[in-house]
Formats: C-alpha cells, sequence, structure tokens
C-alpha cells in the first residue's frame, strides 16, 4: 500500500518534471518566433529591391544597405580566410601533436579566457595593435583581424571537438600501413573531421557577422557609399549601421529601415547556421560517422 | 570440399613441412609496461618465417599487446614503455637507424576491429603506396588488383572500386583490409582477432586466405578460436598473464600439451 502510494508520488512528480521541462523549451520556442516574427512583421515592409541595392540617403532614412550588405560580407570572408586556418591549425596542433601536460593545460585556459573577454575589450585591443600600432587604419584588414581573435576560441574548441570525433582506428589503420603521422592527419583524419570542423567554425564566423562592438573602431564607417577597393579600406557595415540608424534617428522615418536592416542581418546569420547545420548532415550520412 | 578438410593435414602431420625454417622475427627479453603497470614479462620468441603462428591465451594475458610491439604500434599509446629487443632478420627494430615508416611498410598489421577508411575501395588499397611515394595511376591499379586478388575480394568489387568501402559487409571489410595490408608489399602480417567478429562463413574465407598468404608471408595471429588456432597455425603461443607459457608446433601444444595450464586452456577448462 505505502510502497504503492510512493511509487504513485514518484510518478506524479516525474511527470511535472518533464511538463516542466516541455514548458520550458516551448517558452524559448516562443521567444526565438516571437523576435522573428516582430522583425518579419515590421521590417518586410521595408524590404525591396531599391532596398537591398541602393545606397543609403539621408544618413539611412531612406534609399537602401547595399554598402553594408557588402562590407559585412567582406569582413565575414576577411574573418573566415583568417580565423579558419589558424584555429584550425591550433586545433590539429592541440589534439594530434601536443602530448598532453603544463603547457596544454595552459594553452586551454588561455583559450577560455579569450572566449571570456567581452567584445567591446576585442575592439579596443584591435584599436590599439592592429589599427594603430600596425598601421592598418579603420579598415577591413583590421577589422577581419579584430574578429578572427573574438571567434578563435569557437573555432578552435569547435575543431578540437571534431578530431577528436574522429575513431582512434583510422589513424591507428594509417600509420600501420608507415604513414607518417603528417600524412595520417592530412589524408585521412582531415578529411574526415573537416565537415564538422568547419560546421562548428561557420556557427562561430556567423556570430562574428552580426558582432558590433569590435567592428566600432576597428573597420566601420558611418557612411560610406563607395564600396571598398581593397582589404585597407573602411566599409559600411550592417550590425553597426543598425546600431547608428536605432541609436541616432529621432526621426520615425528611420524604423522601418531599421526593421529591415535587422532583418538582413539575421537573415543572413541565419542563412549561415542553416548552411552549415545542413552541410553536417550530409557528410555525416556520406561518412556514416 | 570444405575449407577445413583442406586444411586439416596441416594439423594432423607433425612436421608439415621442411623441419628448420629460417627465424623471420626473434624476441629477447621483451619487458613492456603501461604506465607503471607490467603486462609483459621476460618473452623470448623465435618466429619463423613463412609460417602461420597464432597466440593464443585468455582475454588481457597481453596477446595485443605483443603483436604491437613487433611493428612498434605501441609507441603511440601514452605512457607506454619497453625493454628487451626485437630482432626482424637480425636487426633490432628499436634501433635508432630503424626508419618506423619503412619497419611498418615491411610489417603490415590488421585490426580485430575492421577499419577500412571512410575513402573508396579503390582508395583504401592504394593508400599505403601512396604514402609510399607511388602517384603512377597504371601502378596503382595494378598493386589494387593484385592486392585484391590475393584477399580474395577481386571477384566481388571488381566492378565499383569507386563505391565507398563502407558500403561493404564486415567480412567484405576485413578482407579489403588485409588487402591493404597486402598492398604495401610486406612481408609480414600481423593480425589481431581478424575474424572475431565476422559470421561463420566469412571467418571461413579468411581462414582460407591465412592459408595461402603464408605461402609468402610470415603470419602471426591473435585468435580467442582454439579451433581457429588448430585449423590455420603452424606454430602456437600461449600466454598467460604477461608470460609465454608454452610455444611449440600447433599439433603439440593441442594434443600433447607439456604444461598444465596450457592443456586446461585448450581442452577449454578455463579462458
Ligand atoms: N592502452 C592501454 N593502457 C593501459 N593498459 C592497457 C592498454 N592496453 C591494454 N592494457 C592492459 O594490458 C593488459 C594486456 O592487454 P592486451 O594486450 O590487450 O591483452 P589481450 O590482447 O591478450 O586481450 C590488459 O591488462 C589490459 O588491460
Ligand atoms: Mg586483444
Amino acid at each position: 500500500m505505502n510502497g504503492g502510494m510512493r511509487r504513485g508520488a514518484r510518478r506524479a512528480a516525474e511527470r511535472i518534471a518533464i511538463w516542466g521541462l516541455r514548458g520550458l523549451v516551448y517558452l524559448l520556442l516562443g521567444a526565438a518566433a516571437y523576435v522573428l516574427g516582430d522583425l518579419i512583421w515590421h521590417g518586410a515592409g521595408a524590404l525591396s529591391w531599391e532596398f537591398l541595392t541602393a545606397e543609403p540617403v539621408d544618413g539611412g532614412v531612406r534609399g537602401g544597405i547595399f554598402p553594408a550588405i557588402v562590407g559585412t560580407l567582406w569582413l565575414v570572408l576577411g574573418t573566415a580566410a583568417v580565423a579558419l586556418p589558424v584555429g584550425m591549425a591550433a586545433a590539429v596542433y592541440l589534439s594530434e601533436y601536443a602530448r598532453e601536460g603544463r603547457l596544454t593545460s595552459w594553452i586551454r585556459v588561455a583559450i577560455v579566457t579569450l572566449a571570456g573577454v567581452p567584445s567591446v575589450v576585442f575592439g579596443l585591443f584591435g584599436l590599439g595593435l592592429f589599427v594603430i600600432f600596425f598601421g592598418f587604419g579603420a579598415s577591413v584588414l583590421a577589422g577581419s583581424l579584430t574578429l578572427a581573435l573574438l571567434i578563435l576560441p569557437v573555432i578552435i574548441v569547435a575543431s578540437e571537438e571534431a578530431l577528436r570525433a574522429v575513431p582512434q582506428s583510422l589513424r591507428e589503420g594509417s600509420l600501420a600501413l608507415g604513414a607518417t603521422p603528417w600524412q595520417t592527419i592530412w589524408y585521412n583524419v582531415l578529411p574526415c573531421a573537416l565537415p564538422g570542423m568547419l560546421t562548428g567554425s561557420i556557427l562561430g564566423i556567423a556570430r562574428a557577422a552580426g558582432e558590433t562592438a569590435p567592428i566600432l573602431f576597428t573597420a566601420a564607417a558611418f557612411y560610406l557609399p563607395e564600396l571598398p577597393g581593397s582589404v585597407f579600406d573602411q566599409v559600411m557595415a550592417l550590425p553597426y549601421h543598425l546600431y547608428i540608424l536605432a541609436t541616432q534617428h529621432p526621426d520615425p522615418a528611420a524604423r522601418p529601415m531599421q526593421y529591415g536592416t535587422a532583418l538582413v542581418l539575421v537573415g543572413l546569420v541565419l542563412g549561415l547556421n542553416a548552411f552549415a547545420i545542413l552541410w553536417r548532415n550530409r557528410f555525416r550520412r556520406r561518412y556514416r560517422l | 570440399m570444405s575449407p577445413t578438410d583442406r586444411l586439416r593435414p596441416a594439423v594432423s602431420s607433425p612436421l608439415p613441412r621442411s623441419a628448420a625454417p629460417r627465424t623471420k622475427i626473434e624476441v629477447q627479453g621483451l619487458d613492456f609496461f603501461y604506465g607503471d603497470k607490467q603486462v609483459l614479462f621476460d618473452l623470448h620468441m623465435a618466429i619463423p618465417e613463412h609460417r602461420v603462428t597464432a597466440l593464443i591465451g585468455p582475454s588481457g594475458c597481453g596477446k595485443s599487446t605483443f603483436l604491437r610491439t613487433l611493428n612498434r604500434m605501441n609507441e603511440i599509446i601514452e605512457g607506454a614503455r619497453m625493454r628487451g629487443r626485437v630482432l626482424l632478420d637480425g636487426q633490432d627494430i628499436y634501433d635508432r637507424s630503424v626508419d618506423v615508416v619503412e619497419l611498418r611498410r615491411r610489417v603490415g598489421m590488421v585490426f580485430q576491429r575492421s577499419n577500412p577508411f571512410p575513402k573508396s575501395i579503390f582508395d583504401n588499397v592504394a593508400y599505403g603506396p601512396r604514402v609510399h611515394g607511388e602517384r603512377d595511376r597504371t601502378r596503382l591499379a595494378e598493386i589494387v588488383e593484385r592486392s585484391l586478388r590475393r584477399a580474395a575480394l577481386w571477384d566481388e568489387v571488381a566492378e565499383r572500386l569507386d563505391d565507398s568501402a563502407m558500403n561493404l559487409s564486415g567480412g567484405q571489410q576485413q578482407r579489403l583490409c588485409i588487402a591493404r595490408a597486402l598492398a604495401t608489399d610486406p612481408e609480414v602480417l600481423l593480425m589481431d582477432e581478424p575474424a572475431s567478429a565476422l559470421d561463420p562463413k566469412a571467418t571461413a574465407a579468411i581462414e582460407d586466405l591465412i592459408y595461402e598468404l603464408k605461402e609468402n608471408y610470415t603470419i602471426v595471429i591473435v585468435t580467442h578460436n582454439m579451433q581457429q588456432a588448430a585449423r590455420v597455425s603452424d606454430r602456437t603461443a600461449f600466454f598467460y598473464e604477461g608470460r609465454l607459457v608454452e610455444y611449440g608446433e600447433t599439433e603439440q601444444v593441442f594434443t600433447r600439451p607439456r604444461n598444465r595450464r596450457t592443456e586446461d586452456y585448450v581442452t577449454g577448462r578455463f579462458g
């Protein structure tokens, strides 16, 4: 009797816990849906061919956001070009070469610390190092390097995880055939881990696309209708443009532009994420990992 | 004629072939440690050329560890260390002057769980020659065909060399791994329970294969299957708790073991 009661109570507690967890998930979904819905509701009207392809006029109250889109794409590409090779190389070194020891644990502490540094600090750091000390000026180059530093921890951690998921038996199989450690990594481990590495990295890069603080002092221009000709040019960028529209314009005419810009930015980031996830799924099937 | 019938004479005649084959591998005073834990104790063993030598013993007694000292695969394990000498054709493979890449080309290995690379069948077999510098497409194709034929897999895959190796059946994958090992033209083939994950039919195919391969290769095979050891091997070594308890002609070890433990083990009283 007593046992039965207790069992009943336990089952009730379990049901409550499951409902609680499910509720939290719905809350999360609801919040995401609300943000996205609000953006689309207010921003979709602003979207037009002109909005996407024209220069801003009147400080962004009219016209389009084309230079900001192009600028953000430049920054994303620049960031990827810097952060991918460096981050992946670091991950390969950490997971394939370095013996676990004091040095590697310090490196890991450094990576975690780097991941915890607020992005505005990266912005100031980039200003000091790249813009002033190296003399790159406010430019795509300086901004990309700063953003690359910001997302390096994400790329390293994601890449290490992907490398760790490669079965040890593949490494052994390769070494046992007389392949050198480097050949083993290059011909066997990397091809296997690359999809996972890139997926994690693209998620990091997508985050960089939306950052404002790091490019505030290093790359972004308030108003610059000319498109960049080289990596030494300053650019407009979507997040900074959005920030300006949202904070510097009492003019209610700027509101739809603001929503439209936000929608484009979110679309870009979500697009990158979706691409990364679809890609990962395709490779998972291919390799049956 | 079933494979077993064909193999039986190797077991029932006391000395199947010329009495004293050359020694291919000689192990002298081998001790092995994982960290502080010693798992092999003072092993001495001479492995004959062009014969099949079976390693048997209860699980955890050090068979795999021993096998992996023969191609220095234990070196990639952190904290592993060893004492003693392993001579291949009279030369110590742990000598500083020995190139481990060249050693592993000469001493191939097939693992317990088949581990094909997630690449095409062709690229799996061509992997070894490629990392050793072979780039010529026609020569690679020749090597791939010859190796797959030797591993008795050619007829099944000739039409789909570009398919992923991951789509092969378990038995085919294991034969692919054998073909992959043969492609570097090794002299010695180490096999760690190559049939433990296979069904009886695939196992019989692998055993047939081993029987044919010993014409040209020196084979060392770990197995926990007594019948298999009796069927395929010329010599049998019984390991127990890191020590080599008995080593001799397979027929003798199975029918007239000198040691009580060996007898208990081969008759299935423990293990
Ligand atoms: N990488 C390793 N690290 C530490 N101990 C190991 C490792 N591999 C095997 N051992 C231990 O060494 C002993 C021998 O293992 P192994 O050679 O795999 O035996 P067998 O192949 O005969 O089953 C076992 O006690 C096992 O637990
Ligand atoms: Mg074993």
